[in-house]
């Protein structure tokens, strides 16, 4: 027996919401659509242009440069930051008062805004007047990351690890905390070692909070902006320009509003594909 | 195979530093001297929170006792550590390990041990068959129920042969009661086979009662008893025990003492020790099992509260001033309606004197 009531009445309790979703999310992204199919004048004169657009910042060396700059830093920080927050994580004490102060201090580099650590970095890492970097000139190193790509670069990965490991910390460590005593235990009758430990109880239990912590990393630094706007602008040269930077650039700085509207939707296109690609890939094994 | 010795063991979880003032409450174990004898089926039973478990651990050597030692066939090992002691523990709540599939679960105990392909392939596909688990030996582990995982949690607490004893946890909890009373009957089997030496903690009477020949009871941190079945039922050292084993348990009522004999309500019970010496300051009381509590014309009045029937007797709740007296009756037997006198069979009640079964006068 079908027992539901059609009451068309209850589509005015969700209205609040799609009225919300609408003005923050939909309309505005209906408009970078609308632009990424037209040519801009001034006084508001608008031309269909149809793909063009799309097709032109697809073939252009300088989206590809940015492309390629910004899947190499998102691999290099999630090859760090995940091994990293893990070990750091299976390190922390479990009970007693070390672990507040744990939390408390892994939490602090989160709780600082983006342009601070941004600003913090550029000048902690200054060669003439840094603490960093005066440091690691004095002891022979020439460092100096507003000249040098690689220094920049690593200026730039280290900045994001100090930054966001936390997060992975955090998330490995609750996974962590929920596994119960019993498996260790179970785990000692049964002779395993310290590695089979791991590789068959920890981290499968934090297999589920590891893969949000690095879709988390994946699509934030995906996204990543202000950190290194502030840091070194994108530079020297276009070195650490990525996909953000220069669609700031293209959309603010050149007003090419056409180009940068094609663009932003094939950078949300690709961070939705590689998101839905890995959480599929990692949830399928699981059943 | 070995035997387990308990000497003089007490386990407090609180920090060596705070143990200076521990009371007694903080000790989990309070003073243990107890022998496991080697390829004995003991069942450990004893109501949450006694110290089963912790008695278990201290076994296996996932804990270290406070004070006391642990011998393996009068060897010490209160030091060593779980993989040296040879133990199989089975936990409350299945442990699987997620990745791997069911034969590398059943497998693991013994890779870890270094035992030989051939050996462990044997062994494996012996335990598989004794669970039903031969037909998913290739599946995930993850993928199954319940039931499933606890039997791999047992498989992989049976899978070693050189064991000196294998621990039971209440393994049973979260099996279905149709598959628990045939699994028990594996265990036991396994033990008549095998003779290896079991202890199975349990606060299910019916369970210990059918698993074990040798049935311990833990109450507060001690061991209150420790016999076979029948004794545990017919001569409870504690009134603990009998309120524990037996459905219902024990009746416990305030003892009198009647021209130097113990009695209830002013009837004196003959087949009780004269010499029974009992204080003023001692808590002191009368233990009658309700199957031997009887109607009758006369005797100790009560009023009847409430019949429970179980389908082959009824439990006949009744009530005399405050105590409550429970008997069972018979089902051809005729209950009064409302009130009734009881008699006790006077060679089948005992004298409890705090707590303890009074036996020859003194304290036990």
């Amino acid at each position: 027996m079908n027992t539901k009531t059609h009451n068309p009445k209850a589509w005015l309790l969700v209205l609040p919401v799609v009225v919300l979703v609408a003005f923050n999310a939909v309309i505005p992204l209906m408009t970078v659509v609308n632009y990424s199919v037209q040519e801009t004048f001034g006084d508001n004169l608008f031309f269909f242009e149809g793909l063009k657009w799309f097709e032109q910042v697809l073939h252009s060396e300088r989206f590809h440069a940015a492309l390629g700059r910004q899947f190499l830093f998102t691999f290099i920080i999630l090859l760090i930051e995940i091994p990293l927050g893990v070990a750091i994580a299976l390190a922390m004490p479990r009970k007693g008062p070390g672990v507040s102060v744990c939390l408390v201090l892994m939490s602090l580099p989160l709780l600082i805004p983006w342009n601070v650590v941004g600003a913090m970095w550029n000048i902690y890492a200054l060669p003439d007047i840094g603490l960093l970097g005066k440091t690691l000139n004095a002891i022979g190193f020439d460092y100096n990351y507003t000249r040098q790509p690689l220094d920049a670069w690593l200026t730039v990965v280290a900045m994001d690890v100090w930054h966001w490991t936390s997060l992975v910390v955090l998330l490995a460590y609750a996974g962590l905390t929920a596994i119960p005593d019993a498996y260790y235990q179970a785990a000692k009758i049964d002779g395993a070692s310290r590695w089979s430990v791991f590789r068959h109880i920890q981290l499968p239990k934090m297999k589920r909070v590891l893969t949000i912590a690095v879709l988390l990393r994946f699509m934030d630094s995906f996204m990543i902006y202000t950190e290194p706007f502030v840091l070194t602008g994108g530079g020297p040269g276009n070195t650490t320009t990525f996909l953000s930077i220069d669609l700031v650039k293209m959309a603010l700085g050149q007003f090419d509003l056409g180009p940068a509207a094609a663009m932003s939707i094939i950078y949300f296109l690709i961070i939705l594909l590689v998101s839905w690609v890995f959480y599929t890939v990692t949830m399928r094994e699981e059943t | 195979m070995a035997g387990i010795t308990l000497e003089n063991l007490r386990h407090s979880y609180l920090d060596k530093s705070d143990l200076k003032h521990a009371q007694k409450d903080d000790w989990a174990l309070k003073q243990i001297d107890l022998t496991w004898e080697d390829g004995g089926a003991y069942a450990l039973l004893g109501s949450s929170g006694c110290g089963k478990t912790t008695m278990l651990n201290l076994i296996s050597g996932l804990l270290k006792p406070t004070h006391g030692r642990i011998l393996f066939d009068g060897v010490d090992v209160t030091g060593a550590n779980a993989e040296l002691r040879n133990i199989a523990q089975v936990f409350q709540f299945p442990v699987v390990y997620d990745t791997m599939t069911v034969r590398q679960n059943l497998e693991f105990p013994l890779r870890n041990r270094g035992v030989s392909p051939a050996e462990i392939n044997k062994r494996v596909s012996e335990i598989a068959d004794m669970l039903d688990l031969s037909d998913s030996l290739n599946r995930r582990a993850a993928g199954l129920t319940a039931d499933g995982k606890q039997k791999i949690s047992l498989g992989r607490g049976l899978v070693r042969s050189d064991v000196n004893a294998i621990l039971f946890d209440e393994p049973l909890t979260v099996i279905d009661p149709h598959l628990k009373w045939q699994l028990r009957s594996k265990l036991k089997e396994l033990h008549q086979q095998f003779g290896v030496t079991m202890i199975y903690v349990t606060h299910d009477q019916t369970e210990a009662l059918t698993f074990a020949d040798k049935v311990v009871v833990m109450h507060d941190g001690m061991v209150v008893q420790s016999g076979t079945p029948v004794e545990l039922f017919e001569q409870p050292k504690h009134t603990f025990v009998g309120h524990f084993i037996g459905s219902p348990g024990m009746n416990v009522l305030p003892g009198q003492l009647i021209n130097g004999k113990a009695g209830y309500a002013g009837i004196a019970l003959a087949g009780i020790d004269r010499r029974a010496r009992i204080n003023k300051d001692q808590r002191f009381e009368i233990g009658v099992r309700p199957e031997f509590v009887h109607f009758a014309d006369h005797g100790i009045p009560v009023q009847i509260e409430r019949v429970d029937d179980n389908g082959r007797a009824r439990i006949v709740h009744t009530r005399h001033k405050n105590d409550v007296i429970r008997l069972i009756v018979p089902e051809d037997q005729p209950i009064p309606e409302n009130n009734g006198c009881l008699q006790i069979e006077q060679d089948k009640a005992s004298v409890y004197v705090n707590g303890w079964l009074q036996q020859g006068g003194l304290p036990v």
